[in-house]
């Protein structure tokens, strides 16, 4: 059974349809890239996935539970999925540390004290030690992308969804935010990833898709994708960008 | 050379003395202080010279500029202040609390509370729809009217009830400017965490709202300073009633130049305070 599903996902603003029907397989431990050109609806999918946007019609299933009922409290989904964007959206008025506690401490009801062993060892992994007490405006783009990350890490969540968070930062600092990725590759986290960076794509996952007009045109192995696509449009797309 | 060694310029070295960028920029400098002053004198002697030329001055200068007068009343007013001071320490607090309690008011989405919204756009509508000095009269003779046991019945009382309800209706509406100007991303990134709407509105939305509009509210807090004085209308004898009293008392209307003296000790370095509060957040935001 896939990790999370969706099915014929559909979803517009207002005139303007994003999503016309996308299906797409997820498996636990599976990195997913998904590339194509802005406006293809790569962020949208991720919203609707997380239910941020609610969908005007399709299902989304999370280990084959129907999260997409109209109706459904959006909480204890959002809490198994976790997500970070593009501008990071840290919470300006807060330290690091701050960022990071106020989810586990609301909703999952832990006390600082309790949770401070724990957010100390995550900011550790990602080399933010010495970064925690930082308010936002005093850490480099990298810096808080990789606190937006512990952030989302904080609530444990099973899947991680990524909405072209290196696509705001200078050239210098994708590098330090990709490892954090290749990391998480590496402890087995689910993962999709909404990216421009087609080299990290084709390095690290598991199957890439391809969205043109939202829709998933094509999707494969990234080196059957990279290497040899399928459709017109795969190829037009990947001769721009690579 | 001379200009080399003079600034450094193009030579990649830091410069020992003023760049001539700095020299230059000096010069303007001096040049447009020196007229602005000379300018700004030429008005003031005008003004120091033409004011006495007209008919009346010499009236005008014994009854609203007496020196006697206002060596006299000054102490008197400074006192009656004190009572302005106290109805505005208490009242702030108050207007804080319940304007931020209808900004949220007008910001439920539950069906079951939409009486609650209700409430928050009727308050705003009509307590920003009145003069002020209108709701002062109605709620400051209405309720005592209603025959409540003393002290209850005190004007002091209801007036700045009034005050408080007038004022709470403009600072519910800063707030919710406030509330308002916090991007959407902001809610998303709580959402995305599952903080509940409360939550996200009081850990993560507000905090940013408050700061963000605490030079609009400075503002509103000072119009509120000088709106004190309104209360006189119905009783309590503050500086505005205590300046009137010293008036008829001398026939002179020196004490009302003393009292707008004292509240612009107040209130410019208050307006400056809130210009520049506003200047760093503008600087902050760019």
């Amino acid at each position: 059974m896939a990790k999370l599903e969706a099915r014929g996902v559909m979803k517009a603003f207002g005139e303007n349809a994003v999503c016309k029907g996308v299906d797409l397989n997820v498996d636990e431990g599976e990195m997913v890239c998904l590339i194509g050109a802005s406006g293809s609806g790569k962020s949208t999918l991720l919203r609707c996935l997380n239910l941020l946007e609610p969908i005007d019609d399709g299902i989304i299933l999370l280990d084959g539970e129907d999260i997409s009922i109209p109706g459904l409290d959006p909480q204890p989904v959002r809490q198994r999925i976790g997500m970070v964007f593009q501008s990071f959206n840290l919470f300006p008025h807060m330290t690091a540390v701050e960022n990071v506690m106020l989810a586990p401490r609301r909703v999952r009801g832990l006390t600082r004290g309790a949770l401070l062993p724990e957010v100390t060892a995550l900011f550790e992994r990602f080399g933010l030690a010495d970064r925690m007490r930082h308010y936002p405006d005093q850490l480099s783009g990298g810096q808080q992308q990789r606190v937006a990350i512990v952030r989302a890490l904080a609530m444990r969540p099973e899947i991680m969804l990524f909405d072209e968070i290196t696509s705001a930062l200078d050239p210098e600092l994708v590098g330090e935010v990709l490892d954090v990725l290749r990391q998480l590759r590496a402890e087995g986290m689910t993962m999709i990833i909404a990216t421009h960076e087609m080299g990290f794509a084709r390095e690290l996952a598991d199957k890439v898709c391809f969205l043109e007009n939202g829709i998933i045109l094509e999707e494969g192995p990234p080196d059957a994708l990279f290497a040899n696509p399928k459709r017109d449009r795969t190829r037009a797309f990947l001769s721009r960008v690579l | 050379m001379a200009l080399a060694d003079q600034g450094g310029q193009g030579t990649g070295r830091p410069a020992p003395g003023p760049t001539r960028r700095q020299i230059y920029e000096a010069e303007v400098r001096r040049r447009s202080n020196l007229i602005a002053a000379g300018s700004t004198l030429t008005v003031l002697i005008l003004l120091i010279v033409l004011i006495p030329m007209a008919p009346g001055w010499e009236g005008v200068k014994k009854s609203f500029f007496n020196a006697e007068v206002f060596a006299r009343t000054f102490p008197g007013l400074l006192e009656a202040f004190l009572l302005d001071v106290a109805i505005f320490a208490w009242s702030a607090p108050l207007i804080f609390i319940l304007g931020l309690l209808i900004a949220l008011c007008r910001d439920v989405r539950k069906p079951a509370l939409y009486p609650l919204r209700l409430f928050g756009i009727l308050y705003t509508d009509i307590f920003r729809g009145i003069p002020v000095i209108l709701v002062i009269y109605l709620v400051g003779f209405g309720v005592p009217g209603l025959g409540l046991p003393r002290p209850w019945n005190s004007p002091y009382i209801w007036g700045t009830v009034a005050l408080v309800l007038t004022y709470a209706a403009y600072v519910a509406e800063v707030f919710r400017t406030g509330i308002e100007s916090i991007h959407q991303s902001q809610r998303s990134a709580a959402a995305s965490l599952g903080l509940s709407s409360s939550d996200t509105m009081r850990f993560v939305i507000l905090p940013q709202a408050i700061r963000r509009v605490v030079p609009a509210n400075m503002n509103l807090f000072i119009a509120l300073q000088k709106d004190v004085a309104l209360l006189s209308f119905i009783g309590p004898v503050e500086i505005f009633r205590q300046a009137g009293v010293y008036k008829s008392l001398l026939a002179n209307f020196t004490p009302y130049v003393g009292a707008a003296l004292i509240f612009l000790a107040i209130t410019i370095p208050a307006t400056r305070y809130a210009d520049y509060l506003l200047a760093k957040q503008s600087k902050a935001r760019s």
